[in-house]
């Protein structure tokens, strides 16, 4: 038999939509600003320095009715590299992931470089990720091959 | 090569490089040909630079191009705020290739992918400025007769200068030793040192001119700026130790010869001017060769 209590769940469940789990705590409105969630009209629902056996504190962040596009949550991997991924239907799992680093990313980053032609322009951003040990995460700009690091990184 | 844009040196492969230095030669021995009178070559400088931009209207008035084009932002549609996209369709329905220079990083490379005729970099802020560098190449290989395998010295202010930066990674490919100059705080950044290194070739730093001089093949001389020091107290310490005087080169080899990518200021004494190691002037000189051989190879009338 089970006798160990129920874990009460601090930030309450969800219907439909999405949950961003295992975000470091100290990301977390960095995460909801880069998604946009402080302007969306959905439910948002999210807690953070939460108990984590992995991460000793984490937070979280479920989204009501909203599923993101693969692109938008590359743009949280920058900031969030351990952060997973839950789709949630009729308050079922439907997909779990970790989201991933990816190679390139395209518009959602500004370049650091205040000469760079892309903060003068009307211009996409372009970067390659450079990310040989996780901790020194930079993009290296298209235009102005200029690198951005991570303490550095603003996004659209 | 044809209708490619040249942005950055990288754009071209060693191969591709290698031939247009030969097609440079060729120039060289007959500089004034007609082969380009049916093109018209667009020259924009959003911002002044006399000297390249002479270069370029040389080498493709000498090939028998028409020239058309600003020489500062100042008099053209830019500063009534046009973008630098409506500027480059509009001059290319104009022209067949544009040789641009531009105050922004990273300009040239954006004008190449909205461009539909092929764009040269003359310069893009501190980023790229390709065909110095392969003048440069053109001018060490011209004098030595090859590139592979050279003693290579950078002296003066190896921190901010883009030519010093672009050469050295050039440089990797031909199996230099690099010995570095400069004073400490002006040393060449870390990324390029790491370039070096990936490529497993040598490197030695010095701060002072003198102790390196009679290894070299190449003395790559440049400005030392005092608006670049943090202390002007360390500029007034430095500023004379990277100052060649024609007496220091008695200790060179014989083949040694002096590069500048010009304008100097008083980092070359002018006693140098007449020493047969000073190269700066013919250095300039061959980038009219080198920037005949990419216009004429981008527009596709000479193979390389
Ligand atoms: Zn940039």
């Amino acid at each position: 038999m089970n006798n160990k209590p129920r874990k009460e769940l601090v930030v309450s469940a969800i219907e439909n939509g999405t949950v961003i789990d295992h975000i470091p705590a100290e990301k977390v409105f960095q995460v909801i600003k880069i998604l946009n969630l402080d302007k969306t009209e959905s439910q948002v629902l999210f807690g953070t320095n939460l108990d984590s056996h992995k991460y000793g504190t984490k937070g979280i962040i479920k989204v009501q009715g909203k599923y993101f596009e693969r692109e938008e949550i590359n743009k949280i991997a920058l900031v969030a590299p351990s952060a997973t991924l839950i789709e949630i239907k009729n308050f079922q799992v439907v997909l779990k992931k970790h989201v991933e680093i990816p190679d390139h990313v395209i518009k959602i980053a500004k370049c650091v470089n205040p000469n760079c032609i892309t903060n003068h322009e009307n211009i996409t951003t372009k970067f390659r990720v450079l990310n040989e040990q996780a901790k020194e995460l930079k993009l290296k700009c298209h235009y102005c091959e200029k690198y951005t690091d991570k303490e550095n990184m603003v996004f659209y | 090569m044809k209708d490619k844009s040249l942005v950055s040196i990288n754009d071209f492969s060693l191969e591709e490089r290698t031939g247009i230095l030969k097609l440079a030669g060729e120039f060289e021995q007959n500089p004034r040909q007609d082969i380009l009178k049916e093109y018209v070559v667009a020259t924009l400088f959003f911002e002044p630079s006399t000297r390249t931009r002479l270069s370029f209207e040389s080498a493709a008035s000498r090939l028998g191009a028409k020239v058309i084009g600003f020489t500062d932002a100042a008099s053209s549609s830019v500063k009534k705020g046009e973008s630098l996209k409506d500027t480059i369709l509009t001059v290319s329905n104009y022209s067949d290739i544009i040789v641009m220079r531009h105050p922004k990083e990273g300009s040239a490379r954006f004008a190449s992918e909205v461009s539909p005729v092929p764009i040269i970099n003359a310069g893009d802020g501190s980023n790229q400025h390709p065909t110095q560098t392969m003048l440069d190449l053109y001018s060490i290989q011209k004098t030595q007769g090859k590139l592979n395998g050279l003693e290579i010295a950078f002296v003066g202010d190896l921190k901010y200068g883009r030519t010093v930066h672009s050469l050295v990674i050039a440089l990797c490919d031909y199996n230099t030793t690099f010995h570095l100059i400069s004073p400490l705080e002006l040393k060449l950044p870390s990324y390029v040192k790491q370039h070096i290194k990936d490529r497993k070739l040598e490197y030695h730093q010095y701060t002072e001119l003198e102790e390196a001089l009679p290894k070299m093949d190449i003395l790559y001389m440049t400005r030392i700026q005092k608006e670049r020091f943090s202390d002007p107290i360390e500029y007034e310490k430095v500023k004379n130790a990277y100052i060649l005087k024609n007496k220091m080169l008695e200790s060179a080899r014989e083949n040694l010869k002096v590069l500048h990518p010009l304008p100097r200021v008083n980092e070359i004494n002018e006693d140098v001017d007449s020493n047969l190691k000073a190269y700066y002037f013919q250095q300039a000189q061959n980038g009219v060769y080198v920037r005949q051989a990419l216009l004429s190879s981008i527009l596709g009338v000479k193979q390389i």
